[in-house]
């Protein structure tokens, strides 16, 4: 039984089309592993909380039949809407909020045979590094139980390191999926702005925010990503993608200009952790060897990146979250009175984060105080996409760090909310330009995974998972956590 | 609420008059003052759907049916915008001679209450769909997109928020897309505006795109009032006047603002900017509580939304889409036609009469008979009376019945009261006037039929006849109303008058 764990979604496809392995046993191995976890990472699951998919006939072998993904089990952030099923964004606000209609992404993921495994704990409404800031509790690390998993996608991510879920999707604001599909030693693709469609997704910063795959290695990440993609009527900012989505084969990077910048180094920030440095120079040592081009290039806007993100994420983060005003669904509290309604529920829903979020997004777009913050913040913004599209002329694709650190202790940083966000120094650039980026586990550092990111121009996610493929497989990355 | 830069927000600024007080010695104390009116004006479109959702409008169906998890503002769900909102956006634009901005971008405009369910309304800001028009004497500030809001019913007397007992929300209306439509302050009276409004009602409908219905709030009209130093060009203190919901109310809005102001003013007080609600039973105005008002609506670009850009395609639709408006119909009545400029815009302003009547000239083609204007004067005259409210397609009358008719009296075969007496008959059980005319042998009386007449009434009324002798003219009413009454009105008064002045001057 143990070994089908081992399995990746790819083979385990492989395995039940070949008829040598049953749809539904693999879903219940999953669903009871699901059930009986105790890292906190799903906040619901399949059978127990919400009946399962079985939209064939109770059966996940017809399910089988229905479409290249087999009747897989998914793992699902809880930001992505499913029809009748809580989707609660992991705050309290949302709590029992049962969804009239389903996200897109998770449509088409059905669609194509995927059965929903469970929802998966999150950062509330996404605002998070650590997982630590769920209404629902947080999720340990599997690799270290006193660590964090990373966040916002912390549930995710950890669910497919643990072996919970052979794969998962979670979406990705500033990092969301990168960071901690980093700190859990897993692939995490956070695609080109407006090739999966927004509908369904709870909105944080919906400028930024974008769906993509966790999974265990770099096809997986491929195959989950093209049943994601697609432009889509219900999204005026979905865009698809304008090719088809390959197989990654690639084992070589021959030619291929890998732009390192010290902007987006050790030397960019302190407190890169040398540990991280190390499995950076020992990537860029794989890169050489596999004929890639190691080059420097500049990107002089990205280190203020963090600084544009603070100010532009919370401040549509303070005009997406206006709706939970307990009108029409979700929580309610007060004595009738509309503005005691309001203020109760308001501050009885929330959490400490998503307050602080929404106080500094509502003066960031004050009178007054418009052009100073989110003015500037824009502008830098298209600094920094400048920077790139520059770069980008120079290289095929940029070399990062995904973390500055390995994962961190639960609690360590809760009560700085600046160091938090330092977190996402490396990944914040990428999506305040609108490009893709993957990050691959590349080493271990004081016995902890350590992530790799490499990013690439808009729509170029076929170029960045062939790389990320070859450099998989030289690097060959096989530690695990332990499996309970 | 337009942007901060319309001119009507600018005249906020204190240092913009000197109306705080009369400045001593300086001005004449009874200095006329001038009204400042500009307009703000909300149009629901006709559209099949709503801005940002397949939910279709609403008429009056149960509440809360009209709706889907989008106009609901559930969570994860993102607005798309309406193509038909958006050309009747353009036309509109068009119709007002507004330039069309190449690329618009829709703005979250951020503010908390029960009947905007996402907690920001999906209007424009600092570039609307169009700008810079105008529509007769009225410059057009802008026009742009946005969504309505649902409708709040609160119990209780007031009908207004605060202190109701409790309010329950309809969230059917929310998401209607809207036109908001500003004006510069160029309206100069209460009347002026109401005449001006007027235009812009029958400009839309002509346009097709909403059923402007004030009393059903399809229309809406706000009004921006200031008043200052005639022959001055600085702007006043203004205020915003809400919930004028037909011209009459406007008007009345208006004049009370506009007294209220002046007699501020002229005590050597200011007129301070806030906003007023119009309460139609009083006629009064009363300030909104500052809480029903907004102060900071922290406007951010929509980012659900990508930059409205109306391709080539979109803009020759709306374009090839515009009909003749009423403004220039008007004046082609005017200049082309001959008519009154009053009749004129009568004739244009009413869609349905101007086009009966254009039936009927041509009806009339080249045959002799009624010219244009004696056609125009049927129309707006007779027909209309006999019409009342209802609309000249559902008449028995038909324009060529009423060429026709006007023909006849034109060419002096019937007389004119004859001839509204035919109108009546068609209009009541219609027929051809030629056929009621010989049936009813309504034919104007003969000259020899005439002589008779007229003989028996001069020689009936000798003590009339002594009084016209006598140089007292108004006595020949006798003697025509006599010669009236016997041809039952099928005699030309002119014609039986000359008769009876030769008759008694022999």
């Amino acid at each position: 039984m143990s070994d089908l764990l081992e399995l990746t979604a790819a083979q385990a496809i492989e395995r039940i089309e070949a008829r040598e392995l049953g749809a539904d046993e693999l879903f219940d191995l999953y669903r009871e592993r699901a059930a009986g976890e105790d890292l906190g990472a799903f906040l619901s699951v399949a059978g127990r909380d919400f009946p399962a998919d079985r939209a064939t006939n109770g059966s996940a072998d017809a399910a089988a039949s229905k479409g290249p993904l087999a009747g897989l089990p998914l793992a699902v952030k809880d930001l992505f809407c499913v029809e009748d099923v809580e989707s609660t964004a992991a705050s309290r606000i949302l709590a029992g909020y049962r969804p009239p209609y389903s996200a897109t992404a998770v449509t088409r993921l059905r669609d194509a045979g995927a059965q929903v495994l469970g929802k998966t704990n999150m950062d509330e409404f996404a605002m998070g590094s650590s997982n630590e800031n769920s209404g629902f509790g947080p999720v340990l690390n599997p690799w270290d139980r006193s660590r964090v998993p990373g966040g916002s996608s912390g549930g995710s991510a950890a669910a497919v390191a643990a072996g919970l879920a052979p794969w998962a999707i979670g979406t990705d604001t500033g990092g969301s999926i990168r960071q901690p599909a980093s700190l859990c030693g897993i692939v995490g693709l956070k695609p080109t702005y407006g090739a999966i469609s927004r509908h369904g997704m709870i909105a944080f910063a919906s400028s930024l925010d974008q769906a993509g795959p966790l999974t265990r290695d770099v096809a997986d990440a491929a195959l989950l990503f093209r049943h994601m993609v697609g432009a889509d009527p219900c999204d005026s900012t979905s865009l698809g993608l304008p090719e088809p989505v390959r197989d990654p084969t690639a084992e070589r990077l021959d030619g291929l200009r890998i732009g390192i910048s010290p902007e987006l180094a050790s030397g960019g920030m302190e407190g890169v952790e040398p540990g991280v440095d190390a499995v950076l120079r020992s990537t860029l040592v794989t890169v050489e060897e596999l004929g890639g081009r190691v080059q420097e290039v500049p990107l002089p806007h990205s280190g203020h990146g963090l600084s544009a993100y603070y100010v532009l994420a919370p401040a549509e983060a303070s005009a997406n979250l206006a709706r939970y005003d307990g009108v029409r669904y979700g929580r309610r509290a007060g004595d009738g009175d509309l503005e005691s309604q309001y203020e109760r529920t308001r501050s009885e829903g929330f959490g400490p984060e998503v307050k602080r979020r929404i106080m500094l997004g509502t003066y960031a777009l004050s009178a007054g105080y418009y052009d100073a913050y989110y003015g500037r913040a824009q502008r830098v913004r298209t600094l920094i996409a400048e920077d790139f599209r520059r770069a980008f002329e120079a290289v095929d694709l940029v070399i990062t760090p995904t973390s500055p650190t390995v994962a961190f202790g639960l609690g360590e940083r809760t009560q700085d909310p600046l160091a938090m966000y330092l977190s996402d120094f490396f990944t914040v650039p990428m999506p305040l330009a609108g490009l893709p980026a993957i990050s691959i586990p590349a080493g271990m550092s004081e016995g902890l995974p350590v992530g790799i990111q490499l990013a690439g121009p808009a729509f170029s996610e076929n170029r960045l998972l062939d790389a990320a493929h070859a450099l998989e497989g030289a690097l060959a990355f096989d530690s695990r956590p332990a499996r309970g | 609420m337009a942007d901060p830069s319309t001119t009507a927000d600018r005249a906020a600024d204190p240092a913009a008059g000197h109306l705080g007080g009369p400045a001593p010695g300086d001005e004449p104390a009874e200095r006329r003052l001038e009204p400042v009116i500009g307009l703000e004006i909300h149009v629901q479109l006709a559209t099949r759907t709503k801005m940002f959702c397949a939910c279709a409008l609403s008429f009056g169906e149960e509440p809360n049916t009209r709706t889907c998890p989008v106009c609901l503002g559930h969570p994860g769900t993102l607005p798309v915008p309406n193509a038909r909102a958006v050309h009747f956006g353009l036309m509109i634009g068009m119709a007002l001679e507004c330039e069309i901005a190449l690329r618009s971008i829709f703005h979250r405009k951020n503010y908390f209450y029960p009947d905007l369910p996402k907690g920001y309304q999906i209007s424009q800001y600092d570039t609307p769909l169009c700008a810079g028009g105008r529509l007769r004497d009225v410059r057009i500030h802008r026009v742009h997109l946005e969504e309505d809001a649902a409708k709040l019913v609160h119990e209780g007397a007031s009908g207004r928020i605060h202190g109701a007992a409790g309010s329950v929300v309809d969230f059917n209306r929310g998401g209607t897309p809207l036109v908001e439509i500003v004006t510069e302050p160029d309206l100069r009276s209460a009347a002026d505006a109401a005449d001006w409004l007027r235009l812009l009602r029958v400009t839309l409908r002509q346009l097709g795109v909403s059923d402007v219905n004030m009393d059903e709030g399809s229309l809406r009209c706000d009004a921006n009032v200031s008043l200052r130093p005639a022959g001055t060009a600085d702007l006043g203190v203004k205020t915003e006047l809400k919930n004028m919901n037909s011209f009459r109310f406007l008007e009345r809005g208006v004049d009370a603002e506009i007294a209220r102001q002046e007699e501020l003013l002229r005590a050597g007080r200011a007129v301070v900017q806030e906003t007023l609600h119009f309460d139609p039973t009083t006629g009064s105005l009363s300030p909104l509580r500052s809480k029903e008002e907004a102060h900071d609506y922290r406007y951010l670009p929509e980012p659900d939304l990508v930059p409205l850009a109306p391709t080539p395609a979109m803009l020759r639709a709306a374009r090839e889409a515009l009909p003749e408006l009423p403004a220039a119909r008007s004046e082609r009545f005017s200049t082309e036609l001959g008519l009154p400029v009053d009749t004129a815009r009568m004739l244009a302003f009413s869609a349905e009469l101007g086009d009966f009547f254009e039936a009927s000239v041509a009806a009339s083609g080249d045959r002799a008979g009624a010219d244009p204007r004696e056609l125009a004067n049927w129309v707006v005259g007779e027909l209309k009376s006999s019409l009342g409210d209802a609309d000249p397609t559902s008449s028995r009358v038909r324009p060529d019945a009423l060429a026709e008719l006007a023909g006849m009296v034109a060419r002096h075969e019937i007389s004119r009261a004859a001839g509204r007496q035919v109108l009546e008959i068609v209009a009541a059980e219609g027929g051809a006037p030629a056929a009621i005319v010989e049936a009813r042998g309504l034919a104007r009386a003969g000259e020899g039929e005439l002589a008779g007449v007229v003989g028996r009434a001069v020689a009936e009324n000798a003590d009339a006849v002594e009084k016209v002798r006598a140089g007292k003219t108004k006595a020949m009413g006798a003697i025509v109303g006599a010669v009236m009454r016997e041809t039952k009105g099928r005699a030309d008064g002119e014609e039986v008058r000359r008769m009876i002045e030769e008759r008694i001057r022999a």
